[in-house]
């Protein structure tokens, strides 16, 4: 049997405190961003089962969240990529070369150039957990590659024109935006489907959560099929517009919707993964974005003094980086839609994407430059440089858990290493860069379950959970609305009911007309009593007020003295 | 200068061995987990589906030879139930093979209510042929196969009039029945140590409260509700109401409260000690209720009803949580919960004791504790998202046989109808002078002393 403890001399024995969790300003931070936003103001309700069930679930909350940071703070296994100039050497300055030499021998290997200078510019695309590389070169070379341990997976020649490649859901399929029709491979290099719906797509992008595959291109004529022979009439039917958005869904194959953008030809195009909005940059110098729900745009900026080079947003959805032909990269606050920085080029940048850590990479030509915390601050230096040895570059994209910049460009791919450009730590459930055959086919099934409908995709994706309360004004102009619909029908109602003409009786004009003068009156008195009642509540708080500032223990006499 | 790149080493990241399990990580940090909300509606909308795709409920059916008038539950024994049926055969059953360990014989009239002794080894019947029986309860053995045996009654009870009803008490050797008038009799008695009666109606059921070792209730045919105390020769107190009740059931976590089955098809749940107003009225059913059972965990009860029907209920009021009917289900009479909550036993006229399970898409047997883990999860997020249009649609839905949803639609317009002439009524009368009683205040049309 356990011996009790007996209790203190002098006094109540102290209940057993918890241990109270004091983070560091690091943690600190991580920890208010895991919070999620501000708890229930639990002051202002009344009802008591409410409250107590919102107190309960609030601790829970809180101490949720302290675990995680918790975990956050000790149980991660790795920590970001750094680059420190020491001394008077500067960042920008050091070489790739450099820079590979000072890593260990893994690292090492991530920086490579692949030479591939016959077919075409290439076009680059990782998949979400950045294990496999897919190129595209425009003159229809497709390959899939695990670029860490240089293995090919597939490789096709497609012998026509390709303009943007991008992969679905996860590395077995991929779509190629070819000369006519978007297609779609297998991973084997085998084609799986030819959309054709998507007409002479210029961009492809896919959005993941919600197994969306959109494309910006033509809108394409009607064809005919007259006889067995098909008959392609563009003036008949008139409908070949330019830059025609499209949404298809690619677990049923069903297109979920066409908008036509009416802003001339678009070749820039990128979604923002924090709400699932489609960005598209223009040639007149503003920014759209659009949702499948709306067949205009949600929202119309006006970004730059000419047509957009590039556009690109970072991973939770706070910034926009643009860049446009007026030599300018513009910083914009996507969410307040509102400028923040602008920095001037050279030359207009052309190429630009932004990392999974707010790195930011621009360039132009043979130029690449990556800057460092250019999104929340100005930056007044960029964080590195670096030249192509040949091509042009085409296009940039970081690779996700990777400190590595993929440069597709005319003579073929490369990578460069940009310490501390990819999240360290990755969540096995949300992508795993060493995922067996058995994880992929339990993450595919599990994606598919939680895939969202696409009228979820909204410019603030926090309204879903929102309670929403009725201010008084609205609730005013309904009680209004209200009563003058009712006096509508009233009207109607008697309108109809007079519809008899008689000259003598008791339906003659004349007692109508004195009858309708009563009625109008009639209609008046809701309002006219609504008035009487706020009147009869201003003058009672009136009396109200001068008789407060009346002391109690005055006598009567002295009342009229205290009136103001 | 100084460079770290991220490096990792597929050794960190995979398992050595296949006997190894895989390396899970874990990043908790927002950036990772975009649109949380929208997934969680979602989730939530999924399980409601997976809820309603795998409810099916209906276990078993046990056979009589006549309709099954009563049921008893052992309070020892959780796989066990007793059923009596109206030709006075007694038949107990072993629920896991579904077979009759024993029958008990020897009643000639329809068998009005059996009850089990607190040691759970002898159960009383009482029958419409004035005789109460008492028999003994066997084991049920583990050789699976046919069993079936024929027992006769250990000791015999005889009374003047038939029986309507019978409770053991839960922790003495003494036993109320339900008849002309209530009887309290004795193990070691062959006539009633005590007899309560209040008016000349007949008494139908009776219940020992479960926790007040001396007090019981009744509920008679002159449509009241009778509280008596054993230790005064007269009854307590009644409450008369508008129609009767069928049967009684107390509330086993709540000792001071009981719900009654009521012929105006609604279950009405009383505080014993605050009889003028009901603490809420349980309206689902289209028919006179028959017969009402707490769980263990008093948090619900389940009813049967003459409607074809039986229903689970939530305590705390409101529509039914559940509706289990069959095409083949005539007339409940008799509705128990089973020892462990987990199953719900109907006797039903068509001469079958069926077996339910209490949540309709439960996995029965023992889960590992990931299944366990998504379980609740899952019921976490209906929890949550109950309210939501689309959700409920889901949730809420329920099929029901013809008769008995023109029946519900029926009263609903007949309900709508009463409720806006009552309404247009107070509109156009004086302020005041049309006096609104509650719904749990309506019913009851005295308290008597």
């Amino acid at each position: 049997m356990a011996e009790s403890v007996p209790p203190p001399p002098g006094g109540k024995r102290k209940s057993s405190k918890k241990r109270k969790i004091v983070f560091d300003s690091d943690a600190k931070e991580t920890a208010k961003r895991l919070k999620r936003g501000p708890g229930v103001n639990l002051k202002s309700i009344t009802d008591k089962k409410l409250k107590g069930k919102l107190r309960r679930a609030e601790a829970v909350f809180s101490s949720s969240q302290k675990k995680a940071a918790q975990i956050s703070e000790w149980l991660l296994p790795a920590t970001a990529g750094t680059l420190v100039a020491e001394g008077i050497e500067r960042t920008w300055n050091f070489k790739q070369e450099d820079i590979v030499q000072a890593v260990d021998v893994t690292a090492a290997r991530k920086a490579f150039d692949l030479s591939l200078p016959e077919l075409g510019p290439y076009k680059l695309n990782f998949t979400r957990n950045g294990r496999f590389m897919l190129l595209g070169g425009s003159l229809g070379h497709l390959a899939i590659m695990d670029w860490q341990r240089a293995h090919l997976v597939c490789e096709v020649q497609v012998r026509e024109a390709v303009r943007d490649v991008v992969f679905l859901h996860n590395e077995t399929f991929f779509a190629a935006a070819q000369k006519k029709y978007v297609y779609v491979y297998d991973k084997r290099g085998l084609e799986v489907h030819c959309l054709r719906a998507h007409v002479r797509a210029n961009v492809l992008d896919f959005l993941p959560h919600h197994f969306l595959l959109t494309s910006i291109g033509k809108h394409g004529g009607h064809n005919w099929v007259s006889n067995g022979v098909t008959i392609w009439s563009y003036r008949l039917c008139g409908t070949n517009h330019d830059g025609v958005l499209r949404y298809q869904d690619t677990s049923t194959g069903q297109i979920v919707a066409q908008h036509k953008t009416l802003l001339g030809p678009c070749s820039v195009m990128r979604h923002n993964p924090h709400n699932g909005v489609i960005l598209l940059g223009h040639a007149r110098g503003c920014v759209t974005m659009w949702t499948p729900n709306m067949t205009t745009a949600a929202v119309k900026m006006l970004c730059h003094r000419g047509p957009l080079n590039a556009l690109a947003v970072d991973a939770s959805g706070t910034y926009m980086a643009t860049a446009g032909m007026d030599s300018q990269i513009k910083v914009w606050d996507v969410r307040m839609l509102r400028p923040m920085h602008d920095y001037y080029s050279p030359a207009p940048v052309t190429r630009m994407d932004i990392s999974q850590r707010g790195l930011l990479a621009v360039g132009y030509g043979r130029k690449v430059q990556v800057w460092q915390d250019a999104l929340r601050n100005k930056a007044q230096s960029p964080y590195l440089t670096h030249n192509l040895p040949e091509g042009v570059t085409e296009v940039f994209r970081f690779c996700p858990y990777e400190d590595v910049l993929g440069i597709g460009h005319s003579a073929g791919i490369s990578t460069i290493l940009v310490p501390g450009a990819g999240e360290p730590n990755f969540d096995s459930f949300v992508a795993n860069p060493f995922q067996t055959v058995k994880q992929r086919q339990q993450q595919e099934v599990v994606a598919l379950l939680d895939k969202l409908q696409p009228d979820t995709i909204v410019l603030d994706p926090d309204m879903i959970g929102r309670v929403r309360k009725e201010p008084a004004e609205v609730a005013r102009q309904r009680r209004q609305e209200e009563a003058a619909a009712n006096t509508a029908r009233r009207v109607a109602m008697r309108r109809e009911a007079e519809t008899k003409d008689k000259m003598k009786g008791k339906n003659r004009p004349s007692r109508r007309h004195r009858k309708k003068q009563n009625n109008i009156i009639e209609d008046r008195k809701p309002a006219v009593k609504e008035r009487q009642k706020e009147e009869a509540a201003r003058r009672k708080e009136a009396t109200e007020k001068s008789e407060a500032a009346i002391p109690k223990d005055a006598p009567r006499a002295v009342r009229r003295f205290y009136k103001s | 200068m100084k460079v770290k790149v991220i490096t990792r080493s597929e050794e960190d990241y995979t398992r050595e061995r296949t006997s190894d399990l895989r390396k899970v990580q874990r990043n908790y940090d927002p950036l990772l987990h975009p649109l949380e909300k929208a997934k969680e509606y979602t989730r939530a909308l999924n399980s409601a589906k997976l809820d309603r795709i795998f409810a099916k409920p209906f276990l078993a059916a046990l056979q009589h030879d006549d309709g099954v008038t009563c049921l008893a539950r052992n309070p020892k024994l959780v796989n066990s139930i007793v059923a009596g049926s109206a030709d006075g055969d007694i038949r107990i059953w072993d629920i896991p093979r579904q077979r009759t360990l024993r029958r008990l014989v020897g009643h000639t009239g329809a068998v009005k209510g059996i009850s089990f002794t607190p040691d759970g080894q002898t159960c009383v019947s009482a029958s419409t042929d004035a005789t109460v029986k008492l028999w003994k309860v066997p084991y049920a053995p583990f050789e699976a196969g046919v069993v079936q045996d024929d027992a006769e009654a250990v000791f015999e009870f005889h009374g003047k009039n038939a029986f309507r009803g019978i409770d053991h008490h839960w922790d003495r050797s003494s036993f109320a029945t339900a008849g002309v008038a209530v009887d309290i009799w004795d193990h070691s008695r062959s006539e009633p140590i005590q007899t309560l009666t209040w008016g000349s109606d007949t008494v139908t059921s009776v219940r020992f409260n479960p926790a007040e070792p001396d007090v019981f209730a009744s509920t008679g045919s002159d449509r009241a509700i009778t509280l008596y105390d054993l230790r005064r020769a007269t009854p307590l107190r009644k409450v008369v109401m508008q129609t009767r009740s069928n049967a009684l059931a107390w509330n086993p976590m709540e000792p001071f409260n009981f719900t009654a089955a009521n012929e105006d098809c609604c279950l009405y749940t009383f505080d014993m000690r605050k009889l003028g107003s009901a603490l809420s009225v349980h309206k689902d059913f289209v028919s006179a209720v028959m017969d009402v059972d707490y769980s263990p965990t008093g948090r619900e009860f389940v009813a049967g009803s003459y409607d074809r029907s039986l229903r689970i209920f939530s305590v705390s009021g409101g529509h039914s949580r559940e509706v289990y009917t069959t095409k083949r289900m005539q007339r409940v009479f008799a509705v128990r919960f089973s020892g462990d909550a987990t199953y719900v036993f109907s006797g039903s006229d068509d001469m079958n004791v069926r077996c339910w399970k209490a949540k309709a898409s439960e996995q029965l047997g023992i889960r590992l504790p990931r299944e366990k883990h998504k379980q609740a999860y899952h019921d976490a997020l209906l929890e949550r998202y109950k309210h939501m249009p689309e959700v409920k649609r889901i949730v809420r839905h329920r099929h029901l046989p013809a008769a008995i949803y023109k029946a519900a639609k029926m009263r609903r317009t007949v309900v709508e109808s009463d409720r806006r002439k009552l309404q247009r009524r107070i509109e156009h009368s004086a302020p005041g002078s049309i006096v609104v009683q509650t719904e749990r205040k309506r019913k009851i049309l005295a308290q008597v002393e």
